[in-house]
């Protein structure tokens, strides 16, 4: 149809009425067929295959546009909330005695590290003030004190680790894990936090040890670190398993 | 005999009915996720006067406790939502379909023109093309619409590293409000959008399936050229 005016006869105007009709009605039965389709596809870690293909692709999308230069906002101390919303405990088992806990550092297998807290906090204290997001959707500005993790790196000789391409923790009750890509880790407002408002860390909260990562969301936040390790396959994930984006970059 | 004008391009026609399922699996999705902090009403103080959503009306969807789903499908359909729109942005300006659309300097005055004949208020309606003023002033506000929509959606998707577009979007939690506002007036422009179609008819929605309407003509006129002449001079009868 070159012309923008034609004249045609009723027949023929009902026939290409008919032919595009038939076209739209089986474009909706096409996308009706496909979303079932997409409904019946087997499960990859709790999500559908094809949309958890579409999540890794994402992540190495954004992950390959990763810049460590960029940080998260930072806040003066004053808007820091006082009371700091607590959500979820999983990993936060009862039976914990603090008396006893000391960071594993797996350097790599057989050769762990046992590092007390003493030993943490006499590296270089660094502070951030920041919009801790949750995947839930909320947000909170809330003060943490620690040591960041590059600098922990160098003091520690992980060079060589942190070639691996990510780095796992888990909880003393290995009830709650998480794994991280090296990029994110080595952000430098990446930190393994033990202090929330110039105090300690309350238990329900991941004292001794937790690991604060303003380039994530919440979930990857894990409270009270029992063990890190380095791998260069993802490290089982906790929420991953549940339906969940592995990356969950900001 | 009928006499049809062209109207809307095929391309048009492809990108208008694919936003369609796209932008239903888009706001279904991404009322999983807004359920997991569903915090916005209207209202002030204590008093709320509509709630984001009801939990009954959450309860009769199904929507509660899908939040990882609803992740997993709005960050797959984003893809579509955003190809299919930057294609039909640049499809229309290098189509020049664009001038048909964005408004032109009396657009509002037109427009107000156009409210008062439909609501019966006034009998003329100004001259138009394809689109009255009203009709303009509406689809290039769905397109801005669009682009904002993507845009605080990247914000809200990656915060840190686009720490800029959060900031000028008003920082984090403004972006995510944004975000739910557009959303609103997504659907609020559908069901204005839906009614105004079927007010205007048949041969008008015909129009975006077909790409033609049919235009009422008590003749034809055909000029007689040098290549046209009819032997017999048989003049075609209108049964429009």
């Amino acid at each position: 149809m070159k012309n923008k005016e034609l004249i045609l006869t009723s027949a023929q105007v009902r026939n290409r009425t008919l032919l595009s009709l038939v076209f739209l009605f089986s474009f909706f039965g096409i996308c009706v067929a496909g979303w079932k389709w997409l409904q019946k596809q087997p499960k990859e870690k709790s999500a559908l295959k094809p949309l958890r293909k579409a999540l890794d692709a994402n992540e190495s999308i954004f992950l390959g546009m990763f810049n460590n230069n960029h940080l998260s906002k930072t806040y003066p101390k004053s808007l820091a909330v006082p009371r700091v919303r607590v959500n979820g405990n999983y990993g936060l088992n009862e039976d914990f005695d603090p008396a006893t806990w000391s960071l594993q550092l797996v350097k790599s297998a057989g050769d762990t590290l046992l590092i007390s807290l003493d030993e943490i906090k006499k590296l270089p204290k660094t502070e951030i003030v920041f919009d801790f997001k949750c995947i839930e959707g909320w947000s909170q500005v809330t003060h943490w004190g620690g040591v960041k993790f590059s600098d922990f790196v160098k003091y520690y000789g992980l060079e060589e680790q942190t070639q691996l391409q990510f780095a796992g923790f888990i909880t003393p009750d290995e009830d709650y894990y998480v794994g991280i890509d090296m990029k994110s880790m080595m952000h430098p407002q990446t930190m393994l936090c033990y202090e929330m408002n110039d105090k300690p860390l309350p238990l329900n909260q991941g004292f001794p040890l937790r690991l604060i990562i303003p380039v994530k969301y919440g979930v990857k936040h894990l409270k009270r670190i029992g063990r890190m390790y380095f791998s260069n396959q993802r490290p089982p994930d906790f929420w991953y398993e549940r339906g969940y984006d592995y990356f969950c970059g900001l | 005999m009928k006499r049809i004008v062209r109207k809307h391009p095929l391309a048009i026609r492809w990108f208008h009915w694919l936003n369609f399922p796209i932008l239903a699996v888009m706001i279904w999705s991404g009322m999983l996720i807004y359920w997991a902090n569903d915090v916005y009403r209207i209202g002030w103080g204590n008093k709320t006067i509509l709630k984001f959503f009801p939990d009954s009306f959450n309860k009769a969807l199904n929507i509660p406790f899908r939040l990882a789903e609803g992740m997993s499908l709005h960050f797959f359909f984003m893809w579509l939502f955003v190809i299919n729109g930057l294609l039909y942005f640049l499809y229309l300006l290098f189509s020049k379909e664009w001038k048909l659309i964005f408004p032109g300097k009396k657009a509002l005055k037109e427009a107000w023109q156009v409210i008062l004949h439909d609501l019966h208020i006034k009998r003329t309606l100004p001259p138009q093309k394809k689109y009255n003023a009203a009709q303009r002033i509406a689809y290039t506000a769905v397109i801005l619409m669009g682009f904002l929509m993507l845009l605080t959606g990247l914000a809200i998707y990656k915060p840190a590293q686009l720490y800029w577009l959060c900031a000028i979007l008003g920082g984090y939690e403004w972006a995510r409000a944004e975000h739910f506002i557009i959303t609103i007036l997504f659907c609020l422009f559908f069901l204005v959008h839906v009614i105004q179609v079927m007010i205007a008819g048949w041969n008008n929605f015909r129009g975006m399936v077909t790409g033609f309407e049919v235009v009422k003509t008590k003749k034809i006129p055909v000029e007689p050229t040098a290549n046209n002449v009819p032997e017999n001079n048989i003049q075609p009868t209108a049964t429009s």
